[in-house]
């Protein structure tokens, strides 16, 4: 039942109205006096380069873009997983054969990355 | 006991998949419209799970499944083509990427 | 009034609100966080709906790999000056007449047709045993070529993207 996902709902509710008023609680009591030093951009005390719109580089693509082929992987083992031992009583050995096929394709396609050079960071 | 009619999860899905045509048709930024286009998907997903869970069966999430499945080939071949694009044309306005027109 | 028409209300108006912002917003990065919210409030429609694998499945692609994909993108295409980040509309009469049409026919579609128009069984464990039973027997071979094409989109978009590094 709906009832089970009753804590979860309680665990964004709380983080939502804690974060919110952790910030207005401190835009409301702090004392505020600005100065042009306080408002400049902190930079773990090096002097800022740049600007925030600058564009990023592919590299960071190819990375989000690998992360994504395996999440998609991750999907689809848990259940495999979760079933296999069902799976195991039922066909025996050969449960195994179609996930050893799955995973050895996705294999291929980050052998291959790896030997173009994708996932060096240079 | 759930007693929301089926009908509300699909007209939900039908409303939320004519945003994305509206969005598709009138944006000019191709990201913008790649993002339209992960808004129909999920509201026929949307669909998908309302018939499996009002059926009884569990081969609409299964479909799910494979519709997240195309969704992230396609955003990973379609922003890799928008990038590329980019990189040539300086653009990602579609009514400037015009290079198939002479 | 009970807790699954709150719950439905509140994730609806949740996912069609931010839609509408992703459509209108003038810039890209609300549009791609409103999407954030749109993915979010799809993912409590399944869990009402009783499917609660495919909400995570869904808050672990979308929200962790697609949506970030996209930002991504944003972020390699815009220009430096942040005025570029906004974009235009065009054509926005004629598209909406045409939408609103075809969701009023779709909607005719939907209330008109008689539909088994309750709730199975709410299930009481997680359907990720059923979907990998499914998936492993029925969907098989499904599943295999699912796995050729994540191949062949890894290949092709990192080929797509790497050319493009040397050339620049």
């Amino acid at each position: 039942m709906i009832e089970q996902y009753i804590p979860i709902f309680l665990v964004i509710g709380v983080s939502v109205v804690f974060s919110m008023a952790v910030i207005a609680s401190s835009k409301l009591f702090g004392p505020q006096r600005p100065d042009s030093e306080k408002l400049s951009t902190y930079e773990s005390g090096m002097k800022p380069v740049g600007g925030v719109r600058e564009r990023i580089s592919i590299k960071y693509y190819l990375v989000a873009m690998l992360f994504i082929v395996f999440d998609i992987e991750v999907i689809f083992v848990y259940p495999w997983g979760v079933e296999f031992k069902k799976l195991l009583g039922e066909q025996g050995i050969s449960a195994l054969v179609p996930m050893i096929i799955f995973l050895v394709v996705l294999e291929l396609g980050y052998l291959y990355v790896y030997k173009k050079g994708g996932l060096k960071w240079d | 006991m759930n007693l929301i009619p089926i009908e509300y999860y699909l007209i939900l899905s039908a409303f939320m998949f004519a945003v994305g045509v509206t969005g598709v048709l009138i944006r000019k930024n191709a990201i913008v419209v790649f993002m339209c286009i992960e808004l129909m998907l999920n509201s026929g997903n949307l669909a998908l799970v309302a018939f499996s869970s009002y059926m009884g069966s569990s081969a609409g999430q299964i479909f799910v499944f494979f519709v997240m499945t195309v969704a992230a080939a396609e955003a990973a071949v379609g922003l890799a083509i928008i990038i590329a694009i980019f990189r040539n044309k300086l653009t990602v306005n579609i009514d400037e990427i015009n290079i198939f027109k002479w | 009034m009970n807790i699954y028409d709150i719950v439905f209300y509140l994730f609806a108006a949740i996912t069609l609100a931010s839609a509408f912002v992703v459509v209108t917003a003038r810039n890209i990065i609300y549009s791609a966080f409103s999407l954030l919210f749109t993915f979010f409030g799809i993912a409590g429609l399944y869990v009402l709906l009783g499917a609660d694998f495919i909400a995570v499945v869904q808050l672990m692609v979308y929200v962790g790999g697609i949506l970030v994909l996209i930002l991504f993108g944003v972020m390699l295409t815009n220009k430096i000056t942040s005025v570029q980040i906004k974009t235009g509309t065009l054509q926005v009469i004629p598209a909406i007449l045409g939408t609103a049409l075809m969701a009023g026919v779709l909607i005719k579609i939907f209330t008109g047709t008689n539909w088994h128009s309750q709730m199975a069984q709410y299930p009481t464990k997680t359907t990720a045993y059923a979907l990998g039973h499914i998936l492993l027997t029925d969907y098989v071979l499904i599943f295999e070529l699912l796995g050729i094409l994540l191949l062949i989109a890894l290949i092709g978009a990192a080929t797509i993207a790497r050319k493009e590094e040397k050339a620049s």
